[in-house]
């Protein structure tokens, strides 16, 4: 039955649904887990590094990508779709900056990234993004901002979020552990970024990437490198 | 019409700028910063029609910090001064802007200064200047300049091109903006308490 409405993507199915914007989600769900955490005044960025292959140089900055000095975001889903939605982010804050003399808030360009996420949802012979993003930065008052957005195009703002594989399960762990006084200090969420990853990834392995920007507005972002040696950091 | 100077010393470059804004025969603005910071290892001092230099600066500016973006290292020096005077070459036969530069930064191979004008030349120099200005301080410059110098040198020579100007350009009493670049970042710097040395007496060509 479905098969019948998934051919080409502007088309609804009887009941409501847009398939290919649901097997998107289903890629999305196929991918390595990322997670954010906004603390008082810090945001954490943590990301399972996929195992790489012997031969292949392990690259460190695949997940988690600078979109301007003040604004971060991770991925889950199409490594390639990724690339070119990030690329098309930077482009817009400098687009931003030159035009507005301003740097983008972090809203206006989750906006923007989520809005090219719907706009292939309703062309013709294009298929939507299979990447859901976790943005995070500073906005103008240094106050921090996470926001979420899926391949079908909506966003929005949350404390914490997970995407990817096992996002389910992270984000139950986060709705259980996360709370203001946990996140208060900066090693708090840290350790709150870092326990909900353990929940997915293998303990004691070298599969652990956390970056937290730090809350200068002018620019330098701070980043940690967590690595084999997680479990230091909940005793 | 802007003062543009600029001076390569040992491992920096100094630029300086006039803070003049002219409308007509109204000075509009004496504090005006014409030199832009690019990005952490480059600066561009840029003088002409003041829409156009403002525009194309910060144009030139945004694209660089993209490419740092995007590539998670900051273009070198001569690709800086050779994406900047392409893009005024392209503009030349549609939209063209009057705007003359001094781009000076220090990278992995060293200090450099680009002098880059309206037409999209560009040459790399040891010391070279735009405006009005020029027509005084290059002489001066072919007097003093050596190369190599350290930043007191450099910041007495600056001084000297810059009296040498107000002393005799039509337009006079000029203050100066001046930044110097070096592998440890930008910074700005204040020549008032720079003395400079007087002509020495006879013939200063037998020197």
């Amino acid at each position: 039955m479905s098969s019948r409405y998934d051919r080409a993507i502007t088309v609804f199915s009887p009941d409501g649904h847009l398939f290919q914007v649901e097997y998107a989600m289903e890629a999305v769900r196929k991918g390595t887990t990322a997670v954010g955490v906004r603390g008082q005044n810090v945001l954490i960025l943590g990301a399972e590094k996929k195992g790489t292959a012997k031969l292949q140089q392990p690259n460190t900055m695949r997940k988690i990508c600078n979109l301007d000095s003040h604004i971060c975001l991770a991925f889950a889903g199409l490594t390639a779709d990724a690339r070119v939605l990030i690329d098309r982010a930077r482009t817009e804050c400098q687009s931003y900056r030159l035009t507005l003399e301003d740097p983008v808030s972090v809203e206006y360009i989750t906006r923007h990234i989520a809005g090219i996420q719907q706009r292939y949802t309703q062309s013709g012979g294009v298929r939507p993004f299979g990447i859901s993003t976790i943005v995070v930065g500073f906005d103008a008052d240094n106050k921090p901002a996470l926001y979420q957005t899926e391949p079908s195009g909506t966003f929005s703002a949350w404390k914490a979020a997970a995407i990817g594989r096992s996002s389910k399960s992270v984000r139950e762990f986060l709705e259980k552990e996360y709370n203001d006084e946990a996140v208060e200090t900066e090693e708090g969420a840290i350790k709150l970024a870092v326990r909900s990853l353990l929940e997915v990834v293998e303990s004691g392995s070298k599969n652990l990437e956390v970056r937290p920007p730090s809350p200068s507005l002018g620019g330098k972002i701070k980043f940690l490198n967590v690595h084999a040696r997680a479990n230091c950091w909940l005793s | 019409m802007d003062h543009l100077l600029g001076i390569v010393g040992d491992g920096f470059v100094m630029l300086a700028a006039d803070e003049k804004v002219a409308h007509s025969v109204v000075t509009m603005k004496d504090n005006q910063d014409k030199i832009t910071v690019l990005d952490e290892t480059k600066i561009l001092a840029g003088g002409g029609q003041f829409g156009d230099v403002c525009m194309f600066t910060e144009l030139v500016q945004r694209n660089l910090q993209l490419y740092n973006l995007r590539n998670g290292y900051p273009m070198g020096v001569k690709a800086a001064a050779g994406y900047t005077r392409t893009e005024i070459a392209k503009l030349l036969r549609k939209n063209p802007h009057m705007v003359n530069m001094l781009l000076g930064g220090v990278d992995k191979h060293g200090p450099a200064l680009f002098w880059i004008d309206y037409l999209g030349n560009m040459q790399k120099l040891d010391f070279g200047a735009h405006g009005y200005g020029g027509y005084f301080a290059l002489s001066c410059m072919d007097r003093y300049y050596r190369p190599g110098m350290n930043i007191d040198d450099a910041k007495s020579l600056m001084k000297r091109c810059i009296e040498g100007i107000n002393q005799r350009f039509l337009i006079g009493g000029a203050s100066f903006k001046v930044k110097v670049v070096d592998a440890q970042g930008i910074r700005e710097v204040d020549l008032s308490d720079v003395q400079v040395a007087p002509e020495a007496a006879g013939n200063a060509m037998e020197q």
